[in-house]
């Protein structure tokens, strides 16, 4: 299973800090882990070398060598050397002086590309543009289909010629009814093809001569391994796309492989995202794929959804529990209950995901709603000495817990390792572990 | 490709290209790759004191994306042999090397699909996006090839046109199509399409499902009932769960596998898109951690695409250049 960056630099290194200062040793420990989370994260190998090199020569440094705690120190840098890799926020599309803008899909097969379509429809339709798709994806069977579906839903236009044309003459004609209907924004779909298959991608070329589009989008699974550079290199050859999207990232997947796409070919990420609903596309925030290739969870997100639901002065005291580590579980249970309040359209499991540490195993556990009235059975099983103080929680406590919330021991004691687990990371973010917290959380 | 009730293998179509098997496909494919290992390898006197080589190995292993714990089995077992003094020569390495990958990725059992009952029922699991609708299209296809008849259920009620495409699938694999409408429930078609099965004396049933993320506990739910709903129709089936895996996923797919594998008992993988540059690592990751073999591999759109997967095959594809 995974473990999280911050855990594995903790245990190597916070260990040492009373001997005061590291060795060139304890370096060498710190950066095999990091090197080891990267190759965890699918960041690509040569990346990971030249980041741990460089990494280490920070560490190094006096920041570090001269801390309390060496160990967050270390993630501190490689937190910010990651978001720096990363490159800024996200860009939107640029939009043409005198419309149609043109936007050209591609990527491999199954890496989300007309699904995406829709999406991005969706977003123009929002901000109240009127854009238009063409069916262009002539090799997979009833994918012409598929976006017309998707045209229907979101009442957008989708031009077609069925599946016996030339892609790249429907993709000329695709703009050119575009332009003739007053459409501003027109999206390309495109077949799903091999980056080695030269036919093909000879034909995206001559799609992309063909219609000139003023923003190329690569369409990346973040669940791609090593090979993701080969895709991007490829693709950056081809076709020299503007930025890139990252889709599937409300699974688990790290999403190293935009790392290295973003290190190897210098192309921003525009858009993440996060669900196969049309609505779930997000802007790329680069410090929250930097969290979460380092297993920190994507505490920003999350942060900012509680924000609309949790009150300024529920804010205030909770990061006053924070800082000075007073997390209990009838925090837990109140957090739980906030969740549920925001878990509109995401699922809970998406929800959760987000916290950190702790998101990755309640999400292995598969959380569903049953899963949550049974925590919540749990916690509401117990006295409120044993709430607040959960170390007096004995076996024959656990027992009567079991009996007294309908479950069993087991699920007792999965849960009080679940919230030892949460009220650790919390200690860390307490801390000031993690600068960035606190300040958001005032707002 | 498939087990049969007669104890005989079904006939294999021919490769298109004779005499210019799978791995020569592979290799040609590799061969484009830029880190071929045989041409790191190639010519290297073999030294076990000599750092470089180990690590160069590890960087293959690692960014075939075989994960670190395999990655690290791997090499642990070649060091013991070179310690033992048994690896002297760079062709030795890279013989002994192959020999340990695919030992990692010989399953215990039977690796071809189990198709003796009958009907013998098909489920087919994984990920958005990973080719399971292709997949099928292709073991429908070779179940004609090898006289065998066949139903498709479409249980996925929920991606646009996801029914027609398989449709389309269907009927260039001459199986029969058993599907709902959209939004329908996918377990109701599952036991439409058993049942047709049954009442048209067909051999063989295959089900598609829609793609979901390992995350979703909702839909992982839906997917066990798919899988009870078919169970409680015919004892003992679906006699085979395949899950589809992109060859291009990184370590991901090893919580993929898990997590389909605890929810619906998975008895194999497909590895699908083998035609790129990657080179499905993942897949010895899996074996390795979970021990579920590879049972068929995907390599390319045609409907033939589809080879029975050879660990021997495999591990020199991992690693054998053009030569």
């Amino acid at each position: 299973m995974f473990e999280s960056l911050s855990d594995r630099l903790g245990a190597t290194l916070d260990g040492l800090r009373s001997q005061g200062r590291l060795s060139e040793e304890d370096i060498q420990k710190a950066m095999r882990e990091i090197r080891l989370a990267l190759l965890e994260a699918d960041v690509n190998f040569g990346v990971v070398r030249d980041f741990v090199a460089k990494v280490r020569e920070r560490a190094m440094g006096a920041e570090v060598m001269e801390s309390l705690t060496p160990g967050q120190q270390v993630v501190k840098i490689v937190h910010e050397e990651l978001t720096e890799l990363m490159g800024s926020a996200g860009s939107g599309l640029s939009f043409a002086n005198r419309p149609p803008t043109v936007v050209l899909m591609a990527g491999l097969q199954g890496a989300g590309k007309t699904t995406m379509c829709g999406k991005l429809a969706r977003v123009l339709a929002k901000q109240k543009r009127s854009p238009a798709m063409v069916a262009c994806d002539l090799q997979r069977p009833a994918a012409v289909q598929q976006l017309q579906t998707l045209g229907k839903s979101l009442q957008v236009p989708v031009y077609e010629r069925g599946t016996d044309a030339d892609p790249v003459e429907v993709a000329k004609w695709g703009v050119e009814q575009a332009r003739a209907q007053g459409r501003d924004v027109v999206i390309i779909d495109t077949a799903g093809r091999l980056h080695i298959d030269e036919e093909l991608m000879d034909q995206l070329v001559r799609v992309k001569q063909a219609t000139k589009p003023h923003n190329v989008l690569l369409v990346l699974d973040s669940m791609t391994g090593q090979d993701a550079v080969n895709v991007a290199q490829a693709f950056a050859e081809a076709v020299d796309y503007d930025g890139v999207i990252l889709t599937k990232l409300d699974g688990d997947a790290r999403g190293g492989a935009a790392l290295a796409v973003r290190a190897v070919t210098g192309k921003p990420i525009k858009y993440v995202s996060v669900g196969e609903k049309l609505d779930q596309l997000e802007p790329f925030h680069p410090d929250r794929l930097a969290s979460r290739i380092l297993g920190m969870g994507d505490v920003m997100s999350l942060i900012e959804r509680a924000q609309e639901q949790i009150s300024e002065t529920e804010a205030r005291e909770m990061e006053a529990k924070l800082r000075k580590s007073e997390f209990t579980l009838e925090d837990f249970l109140g957090q739980l209950r906030q969740v549920r309040k925001m878990t509109a359209g995401q699922g809970m499991a998406g929800l959760l995901g987000m916290l950190p540490g702790v998101g990755r195993q309640i999400k292995n556990l598969k959380v569903d709603e049953r899963q949550i009235d049974r925590v919540e059975a749990i916690i509401l099983s117990m006295t409120p000495s044993e709430r607040r103080n959960p170390r007096l929680i004995d076996g024959s406590r656990r027992r009567r817990i079991a009996a007294g919330s309908g479950t069993n021991v087991q699920q007792v004691n999965q849960l009080l390792g679940q919230f030892k687990q949460m009220q650790r990371m919390m200690k860390q973010v307490g801390k000031g572990k993690m600068p960035q917290l606190p300040g958001l959380m005032r707002r | 490709m498939f087990r049969t009730a007669d104890g005989e293998d079904a006939p294999e179509p021919e490769p298109e290209e004779t005499g210019r098997g799978l791995f020569a496909r592979l290799r040609d494919n590799l061969s484009r790759s830029r880190r071929a290992m045989a041409q790191q390898l190639a010519g290297v006197m073999f030294d076990p004191a000599d750092t470089e080589v180990w690590e160069r190995l590890e960087e293959a292993l690692l960014l075939s994306d075989c994960g670190v714990p395999a990655t690290v089995t791997v090499i642990e077992r070649l060091e013991a042999d070179a310690d033992a003094g048994r690896l002297t020569t760079a062709d030795e390495l890279s013989a002994r090397l192959q020999q340990i990958i695919a030992e990692l990725m010989t399953p215990s059992d039977d690796p071809r699909i189990d198709i003796t009952a009958h009907p013998a029922v098909l489920l087919v699991t994984g990920v958005n996006g990973t080719g399971k609708t292709t997949s099928i299209g292709k073991i429908a296809w070779h179940l004609r090839e090898a006289g065998r008849t066949c139903v498709i259920g479409a249980a996925d009620t929920f991606r646009a046109a996801a029914g027609e495409q398989l449709e389309t699938w269907a009927q260039r694999a001459g199986a029969d199509f058993v599907s709902s409408q959209s939004g329908g429930d996918p377990a109701a078609v599952a036991f439409d399409a058993v049942a047709a099965a049954e009442s048209r004396d067909r051999d063989v049933v295959i089900v598609d499902t829609a793609g979901r993320l390992h995350t979703q506990g909702h839909l992982m739910d839906e997917l066990r009932k798919i899988h009870r709903v078919i169970a409680g129709r015919i004892d003992g089936a679906p006699h085979e769960v395949l899950l589809t895996i992109d060859a291009t996923t990184g370590q991901n797919g090893l919580q993929q596998a898990r997590l389909f594998a605890e929810a619906v008992e998975v008895t194999g993988i497909v590895l699908t898109k083998l035609d790129g540059t990657a080179k499905g690592g993942i897949a010895l990751a899996i074996a390795h951690e979970l021990g579920i073999p590879v049972k068929l591999i995907g390599i390319g759109e045609g409907i033939e695409d589809l080879r029975p997967f050879d660990p021997a095959d495999f591990a020199r594809a991992l690693f054998a250049g053009g030569e």
